[in-house]
């Protein structure tokens, strides 16, 4: 088991930088997740911390010790492949075995630790059989049973899921959280799927264009993004973004959004110019009283929840509402926005702009 | 399903199908067949006309190939007293003895050397260099391949004139060691090609698996790669087999007494009394037999790579 810290990693690929400068630390025991956009650098991160590729500078510590520059097969990792990687000319008690047998570990041994695995991963049954007929579902088990059969440092996953069909996804996601809470140990998993990443993950670092953008808990990340990327990335619907001129001053409790006075978290930060308030589609009331007014364009039912999208003067915005409440198209709807959840970014450089509410957030992000 | 099944064909058509394919087979066995027969002919009905379908089997053919024969008088053949072996007994009746073993075996024995020699060669640097070629980066690796593949652009006996210089002053003229460099040299570019294909088909995280496994580069190339590669190698390998098995114009040009392979031998086995077409076909039926045998072994191979190709995704 182990923490692992990266520190200022970069790597180029020719004139192409794929990942600029990252740092952050992954707590010993930690279920943490790599989450952005494809081509946003998170697997290339992954493989440097396992050894495939090489950071072009930038250290990574695995349990104190710099491996930035030694081989795979020195960092005592496992790694899960998106497409599994099962040896195709082995059966699965071969795959799973491969690893022990690289440590040139005894055949009654390597036997009783593969029976263990089987048995965790209920895989008992096909344990003689050929890689090649096997279910996704089924090669995806045996591609773990290989990871975990070593008892390495980390685990290291590439997207185990993405080629599962959608309903054993999350089956099988489930059955990945439950693995790693009873073994404990430190695992690194990329993804793009941000729900994915909030139902799993116990940290979350966010990647855009090579740059950690940032780097939390998911619910810190979801309430107090640091970057309009973030917000807009993580949440469905994504966060809303009213754009305007105005200012705040430090200590500043409002904006003028439009010659209507917006309570926001106390600033800790000023700023004048072109400014964006963010605010999540849940966040929005209906209050035939408030100043700020929408007209109803579109109406999603969802179930328990209804989206309820509104054109406003700085722009479109949508709410999460109940189903209950009675809404009608072209509708004149006054809207209010809770305070304390209210997010300022600065429009050119897209930072969210430090406040009451989430300096706690990005004081280490 | 019976009659509007896209991939089951119907009746009809498996007919034609299997006539087709009989048909094919047919016409390339025959000839086969008629050397494989002629070789057990005696030589009065190989030459016989109307050709015989029917004849009495003999192994004269085959004694022949092996042997060298002096014709003797009678008289001569009488003061000799009994044959003592069977393959004696079969030339004493046409009037002649056995003076000794002929140089057949050595020249297929050179053919073997030369040919598995080179095969072995190409595949051990083709799959080296193609995995090179596949995996890293290699600078200017368009251009090398590009430059490989060009040397196989012209007939390769189009050079035969510098490189039969070369061999005389480099000593290698009519050496084991020649021959099998020559081979390998003409055959190389294809192996390095093809096997680069086949290697670019096995995905890279196969490898990767295998290093964070605990292997090192090299055991996750001969341990992972390897074994995924075998279709390809083995397909090259009958290619290479095949290629400098048959190889003639070389062979004549630059081997004579030592390192003289089968395919310039056979056509010089003519016998004491005219033609001894029986002994040429003897010989021809004798050196199809390594590379039948090769292929063959190598045919499950070949059906096991498609396979797998089949459930790899």
């Amino acid at each position: 088991m182990a923490q692992i810290r990266i520190q200022n990693v970069r790597k180029e690929f020719g004139a192409f930088t794929a990942v600029r400068s990252s740092s952050f630390t992954i707590e010993d025991g930690e279920f943490f997740m790599l989450l952005g956009p494809s081509g946003c650098g998170k697997t290339t991160t992954l493989r440097m911390m396992a050894g495939l590729e090489l950071p072009t500078s930038g250290e990574i510590f695995i349990d104190g010790e710099e491996v930035g520059m030694k081989p795979a097969s020195q960092r005592d990792i496992a790694f899960v492949f998106q497409m599994f990687a099962l040896y195709p000319h082995m059966n699965v008690r071969k795959n799973i075995s491969y690893p022990l047998v690289s440590q040139g570990m005894k055949r009654e041994e390597v036997k009783t630790r593969v029976a263990e695995v089987a048995r965790i991963l209920k895989i008992e049954h096909i344990l003689e059989k050929p890689v090649g007929g096997l279910s996704g579902g089924d090669r995806q088990r045996v591609a773990l049973g290989r990871a975990i059969v070593r008892r390495p440092k980390a685990f290291f996953m590439d997207e185990p899921l993405g080629a599962l069909d959608a309903e054993f996804r999350e089956h099988m996601a489930e059955e990945l959280r439950a693995l790693h809470d009873r073994m404990g140990a430190t695992t690194v998993y990329v993804t793009h799927d941000q729900l994915e990443a909030m139902q799993m993950g116990d940290k979350i670092v966010v990647m855009n264009h090579g740059v950690v953008e940032q780097f939390g808990r998911p619910q810190q990340i979801y309430d107090w993004p640091a970057t309009k990327f973030v917000a807009q990335f993580i949440g469905s619907p994504s966060m809303n973004f009213l754009e305007f001129e105005g200012m705040i001053g430090i200590g500043g409790k409002s904006v003028d959004l439009g010659g209507v006075r917006m309570n926001v978290p106390i600033a800790r930060e000023g700023r004048a110019g072109r400014l964006t308030l963010g605010v999540r589609p849940e966040h929005v009331n209906f209050r035939d009283d408030a100043a700020y007014r929408g007209r109803v364009s579109a109406v999603e039912y969802l179930g328990t929840t209804q989206i309820v999208t509104l054109a406003t003067e700085h722009g479109e915005l949508k709410a999460r509402i109940s189903s209950g409440q009675k809404v009608r198209e072209e509708e004149l709807i006054g809207l209010n926005f809770d305070a304390r959840t209210l997010s300022l970014f600065d429009a050119e450089s897209g930072k969210a702009l430090v406040s009451e509410g989430n300096e706690g957030v990005l004081a280490h992000g | 399903m019976s009659s509007y099944s896209v991939t089951e064909p119907s009746l009809r058509q498996k007919w034609v199908a299997g006539i087709l394919v009989v048909g094919y087979a047919l016409i390339t066995i025959l000839p086969l067949v008629w050397i494989i027969g002629t070789s057990f002919k005696s030589p009065s009905d190989a030459i016989a006309y109307p050709p015989k379908t029917f004849f009495t089997p003999t192994v004269e053919g085959y004694v022949n190939v092996f042997t060298t024969r002096t014709r003797l008088s009678p008289e001569q053949l009488q003061a000799l007293g009994e044959p003592t072996t069977w393959y004696d007994k079969l030339v004493r009746k046409d009037g002649l003895v056995i003076s000794g073993p002929s140089r057949f075996a050595e020249r297929f024995t050179n053919s073997v050397i030369i040919g598995f020699g080179s095969t072995v060669l190409c595949i051990v640097l083709g799959t080296a260099a193609a995995y090179a070629f596949s995996r890293f980066k290699v600078p200017l690796k368009d251009d090398l391949l590009f430059f490989i593949l060009s040397t196989r652009m012209m007939p390769p006996i189009a050079v035969a004139i510098p490189i039969f210089l070369m061999f005389r002053s480099l000593g290698l003229s009519d050496t084991h060691a020649g021959m099998i460099l020559l081979y390998t040299a003409v055959n190389l570019s294809l192996s390095v090609w093809l096997l680069k294909g086949f290697i670019d088909e096995i995905p890279v995280e196969y490898e990767e698996a295998a290093l964070i496994d605990g292997y090192t580069r090299f055991q996750a190339f001969y341990k992972v790669v390897l074994p995924q590669a075998a279709t390809g190698i083995a397909s090259t390998a009958i290619f290479c087999l095949i290629f400098a098995w048959n190889e003639y114009a070389f062979a004549v040009l630059l081997t004579s007494g030592n390192a003289q392979t089968a395919p310039p031998f056979i056509p010089t086995i003519i016998g004491v009394s005219g033609q001894d077409w029986p002994a040429v076909a003897a010989g021809a039926t004798l050196f199809l037999v390594p590379v039948m045998v090769f292929t063959i072994l190598l045919r499950k191979h070949l059906l096991r790579g498609i396979t797998f190709g089949a459930v790899r995704k």
